[in-house]
């Protein structure tokens, strides 16, 4: 593992205005090929982290390297949003083109890609995820697991690094999810996932933490493990907890 | 919500520029509006038409989208003639109908159903994406060309969401009556549809931001170049001109 952090997060605080930090002292150091499942119980600041990493936020105190640079200003974030790629909880928040291929063209567009570069990306990362078919679909008429995975698109046709995911599996099915997994099992990516769902993660993630008091732990008692059980309806997409 | 029934086609009219579409339906309407002479008006009518025929829409469909502008002038036809004051042509009844009432009457229908025609033919022929784009292109202010664009993403978003709304006080026995419990539910209803717009465009906003958007937005669309362009281009210059023509060496109907 080379010796350089991805990225580096130091005494990193963060509140909404009128309320309790949700991120208190928070360390991380993320290193290359690192891939990590993230579980916590909702409103312990999950997504609030990954807003911040993106620079979407502005931490209130501490700071965030990339690289061994500080990231501070907007310009600092907008080279890290290229080297880092946030796939939203909700996929009808990242499309909004009106078709798929402008929607994942948008990216390497305004990375100032001419548009048949662009073109070709888009069409390449749609093939690379199969979905070359719907570069002419209109998004919003898209299904729920199309829409995921055109959104998983619209990220890797940025080309990152570093891939954050917030409950990518949240309503998918069991094959999109299968599909989901052979995907970031096929990529040569560092990740983080935040996911409730462990039969997901453990497919996927070679660590897994929480969060707890707004930082982040590896919480000893939470360990990757096979069990075979049978109940009703077992068929259908159901998660343990 | 917004269908879009005429964008699909492979019509001479679909195939064209659609810049060089939506220039021509803007002069075009531009020229007809400000017209008043009745051979200027039938010949534009006539141009649309023709037109029509080009676009090979399905004209059943182009009646449909009619029947709001004729439910307009159709108002027009019943009040106008008789509160319009002029020279009295006769007497309906009670009603005296008079000429300057009955001729702006057909002024207006003219105008109307030849720009709308127009309208359709030219514009409506091109996606609304497609469309956005195009007014890009021609530069109007990027503002106005998102507006466009993500109003007509994120209708149908906004769309499920009230519906989902609905649902939510449907199945807790809400029934629209003519009661102030009414008018609260929709005007909660109607708020909460703003507040989940807001907090969705503001989503939506940081991920445009994470996938690098700094206020300007590019089109992957190349337009169609081609000998057709040069054609309709010259025989709508030389239509516009010939109506303008017509307009100046013809008296108006209403003098």
């Amino acid at each position: 593992m080379p010796d350089i952090p991805l990225f580096t997060l130091t005494n990193l605080n963060f509140n909404y205005p009128g309320r309790e930090p949700v991120i208190k002292n928070l360390q991380l150091q993320f290193y290359p090929g690192e891939r990590i499942g993230l579980v916590a119980p909702n409103g312990s600041g999950k997504t609030t982290l990954f807003h911040l990493i993106m620079g979407l936020l502005k931490p209130t105190s501490g700071s965030i390297e990339f690289l061994g640079r500080p990231a501070v200003s907007e310009e600092d974030f907008a080279a890290v949003r290229q080297k880092i790629g946030l796939l939203f909880q909700d996929a009808d928040d990242q499309l909004f083109s009106p078709t798929v291929i402008e929607d994942v063209a948008f990216g390497p567009l305004n990375l100032g890609c001419s548009r048949e570069e662009a073109r070709e990306i888009s069409l390449k990362t749609l093939e690379f995820l199969g979905l070359s078919d719907f570069a002419d679909r209109v998004t919003f008429k898209l299904s729920g697991g199309e829409k995921k995975l055109v959104s998983l698109a619209t990220v890797l046709a940025m080309k990152p690094e570093v891939l954050l995911l917030d409950e990518p599996t949240a309503g998918l099915d069991r094959k999109t999810k299968t599909r989901l997994i052979e995907i970031l099992n096929g990529l040569e990516l560092s990740y983080i996932i935040i996911s409730h769902e462990f039969d997901f993660l453990k497919e996927i993630a070679h660590h897994i933490y929480t969060m707890e008091d707004g930082k982040i732990t590896l919480d000893e008692e939470l360990y990757i493990h096979h069990h075979e059980h049978a109940h009703r309806v077992g068929a259908q997409p159901h998660k343990h907890i | 919500m917004i269908q879009e029934s005429f964008a699909a086609g492979n019509s001479p009219i679909h195939r064209l520029n659609p810049t060089l579409r939506v220039v021509a339906a803007a002069a075009y309407s531009f020229i007809v509006a400000l017209a008043h002479g009745l051979p200027t008006l039938l010949t534009s009518l006539a141009i649309s038409i023709i037109l029509l025929f080009f676009a090979r829409l399905n004209l059943k469909k182009v009646f449909q989208r009619f029947t709001v502008v004729l439910g307009f002038l159709l108002l027009i036809w019943v009040i106008l003639p008789w509160t319009y004051k002029g020279e009295i042509w006769f007497h309906l009844g009670p009603l005296a109908i008079t000429r300057p009432g009955v001729l702006l009457c057909l002024e207006i229908s003219l105008k109307s159903i030849a720009i709308l025609l127009a309208m359709i033919t030219l514009v409506s022929t091109m996606t609304t994406a497609r469309m956005g784009h195009t007014l890009n292109r021609l530069h109007l202010p990027d503002k106005l060309v998102y507006l466009i664009l993500i109003t007509y993403r994120y209708i149908f978003v906004i769309e499920q969401e009230y519906q989902r709304l609905m649902r939510a006080a449907r199945i807790r026995n809400f029934r629209p009556g003519s009661n102030l419990h009414t008018y609260r539910t929709y005007a909660y209803l109607l708020g909460m549809l703003f507040v989940r717009s807001a907090e969705r465009a503001k989503r939506v906003h940081l991920a445009m931001v994470c996938r690098g958007f700094s206020g300007k937005f590019y089109s992957l669309q190349e337009n169609t170049r081609g000998y057709q362009n040069w054609v309709f281009a010259l025989l709508m210059s030389l239509s516009l001109l010939g109506l303008a023509i017509l307009e100046i060496s013809t008296p108006a109907i209403l003098i």
